[in-house]
């Protein structure tokens, strides 16, 4: 597919995801009632307008720059560990970020503090991961994966245990909070310039990570500083991932599959892999937070169900009409 | 023109050691061969000749200066490496994986152009994969996938090129063929070769020079006459050898 086609199609898609978004739930708000409030004809002051600017424009916003973070440094992850199975959780961020979080709820803190120390889990795990995968030898592709996997799987212990003691009026804040939930965000544009400046960073080396991607080795023989050039994968992708999780708390499914849609799609370099991945991941959770919050209205799902039951078709479909994995490049 | 050179250089790896005190030095135009059993460090002597591996003791310069020093980028302009394996996690196209190899002469943020494009091509021209251009590695059989590593390492350019057994997986028109080609990048090229072999024949065909590795961290070198002699080589392999007078020289057959 061509760079400019596909680029052009995924604004589309974002922008009708936005449009979608925006006109759904509740309150029924017509095409021409959104056109007056963003064209600023309307004061803002009646119920379209504050419903649109107050609920549906910063939840949707949330959900845009979340699913893009978690795509792109799914996309990042994947190639750091060269392995198509890897997403952003993989090596404990979000654990990490999900025992602050359930710390903060089951001391009665506040949403400022519940993010506060869902960061901090973050950061946390990602130096102790960091710190932990060095070792005595080389920082290797599996030390570093087993790592990870070990240290995740050491907070999901933790995680399980503070749900095991929590008082039962507070479990369900927790389970939407593990399964990723965007109508407790604050502060969603928060994560906008780390995304554009993470995404710009992605671009930046893409050459490299699409070198990278023919394995270390042949990296390094092709004059890739690949040492450094892993740190600085880590260190984005987990920063991306930790500002998603934060934002969000852990939502599956995007980091993991949308840059193997790209894939399947034909989309191979990085320069371009990433910039689609950002906005196709932004568009597929806006459209599966419209369906979480309007499906079973007025009960709101946790999205993170939404992105699986949305994604998973469209993933197979891609799959079963998919010739670049064997065959004939498009 | 001494492309690369050695001294004193010591290789350890683990309990063998595949030189010591090694001085060794390519010239443009020469076509080495690296000899030894499975095992005794030729691999290893490739990579840290590269920059990928340190080496335990000693010094490598590059055009007179020391690699250690030199930015990966540079050393990669002047270096190429054909591995003996590879590993492809992620799908790509023939052309892709062999525009690869211009990534060490493009800037940071640089697009490959379209003379990238026709080095590309005209490297698959010269393996014989110009109409495949488009299948994904992975679909290839082992023998074109070598081809591609190959035209890769022609699209990179180096002065000087070690292959890891560049004859791997190769049917024997390509063999030929594909040594042909490097002989001919020495010959017009003014390129350095060095080649990790297990066909004793080839070898003598297309090699002017010789590294023997014993694994004992004794090495030997010279020219077929010097070096490949039959206690040399008995030696070597620790295994029987005849020689019989073949049309490039000795042929070797293993008893």
């Amino acid at each position: 597919m061509r760079p400019v086609v596909l680029l052009t199609t995924l604004v589309l898609l974002t922008l009708a995801s936005l449009l979608f978004s925006l006109a759904t739930g509740s309150v029924a708000i017509s095409w021409q009632e959104l056109l007056a409030v963003f064209s600023g004809a309307d004061s803002g002051n009646d119920l379209a307008g504050q419903v649109i600017m107050e609920l549906r424009w910063p939840r949707t916003v949330a959900a845009f720059i979340t699913g893009a973070l978690l795509a792109l440094a799914g996309g990042l992850m994947q190639v750091l560990l060269r392995n198509p199975l890897a997403d952003p959780y993989v090596l404990g961020v979000s654990g990490g970020a999900a025992t602050g979080a359930l710390l903060a709820m089951l001391a009665g803190l506040g949403s400022l503090w519940l993010h506060g120390a869902a960061f901090s889990g973050a950061l946390l795990s990602m130096l102790l991961v960091f710190g932990l995968s060095h070792g005595s030898g080389s920082w290797t592709t599996s030390r570093l994966l087993l790592t990870g996997i070990v240290i995740a799987a050491g907070w999901g212990a933790i995680i399980g245990l503070l749900l095991a003691i929590s008082p039962e009026q507070g479990l369900r804040g927790m389970l939407f909070w593990l399964m990723g939930d965007l109508s407790n965000t604050a502060f969603p544009s928060s994560g906008f310039p780390v995304l554009v400046i993470g995404l710009l960073a992605a671009m930046g080396i893409g050459r490299s990570l699409n070198i990278l991607a023919h394995g270390e080795q042949t990296a390094g023989a092709l004059g890739v500083n690949v040492r450094p050039l892993r740190y600085f994968i880590y260190l984005l992708a987990s920063l991306l991932t930790a500002t998603a999780v934060t934002l969000a708390g852990s939502i599956g499914f995007v980091g993991l599959i949308v840059p193997h849609m790209l894939r399947l799609l034909g989309v191979r370099d990085h320069r371009l892999l990433l910039p689609a991945a950002a906005l196709l991941g932004g568009s597929l959770l806006i459209i599966a937070d419209t369906l979480a919050r309007t499906l079973l209205a007025p009960r709101q799902l946790p999205v993170g169900i939404l992105t699986a039951l949305v994604g998973v078709p469209v993933f197979l479909l891609l799959l079963h009409h998919s010739r670049t994995l064997h065959g004939e490049a498009r | 023109m001494s492309l690369l050179a050695t001294s004193a250089l010591h290789i350890t790896i683990g309990t063998t050691t595949a030189c010591s005190d090694l001085e060794l030095t390519i010239n443009s135009g020469e076509r080495w061969c690296v000899l030894g059993r499975n095992g005794t460090g030729k691999t290893t002597l490739l990579h840290t000749l590269a920059g990928l591996h340190p080496p335990t003791a000693g010094d490598i310069t590059l055009n007179d200066r020391p690699l250690v020093q030199l930015p990966r980028k540079a050393v990669a302009q002047h270096i190429g490496l054909l591995f003996q394996n590879h590993a492809d996690a992620f799908p790509a196209s023939v052309l892709e994986t062999v525009l690869t190899g211009r990534h060490p002469w493009l800037g940071p943020l640089q697009w490959e152009g379209g003379k990238d494009l026709a080095i590309a091509r005209d490297a698959l021209q010269a393996v014989d994969l110009h109409n495949k251009e488009a299948r994904m590695v992975n679909t290839l059989s082992g023998g074109e996938r070598q081809r591609v590593s190959i035209a890769c390492l022609l699209a990179q350019d180096p002065q000087l090129l070690l292959l890891d057994e560049p004859t791997n997986h190769l049917d024997i028109h390509h063999q030929i063929s594909m040594l042909d080609l490097l002989q001919e990048q020495a010959a017009h090229h003014d390129k350095g070769l060095l080649l990790v072999m297990h066909d004793l024949n080839l070898a003598v065909r297309y090699c002017n020079r010789f590294l023997l590795l014993f694994g004992d961290s004794e090495t030997l070198q010279g020219t077929a006459e010097t070096a490949l002699t039959q206690v040399n080589l008995e030696r070597l392999y620790q295994h029987p050898l005849q020689a019989v007078p073949g049309p490039h020289g000795m042929a070797w057959l293993p008893q």
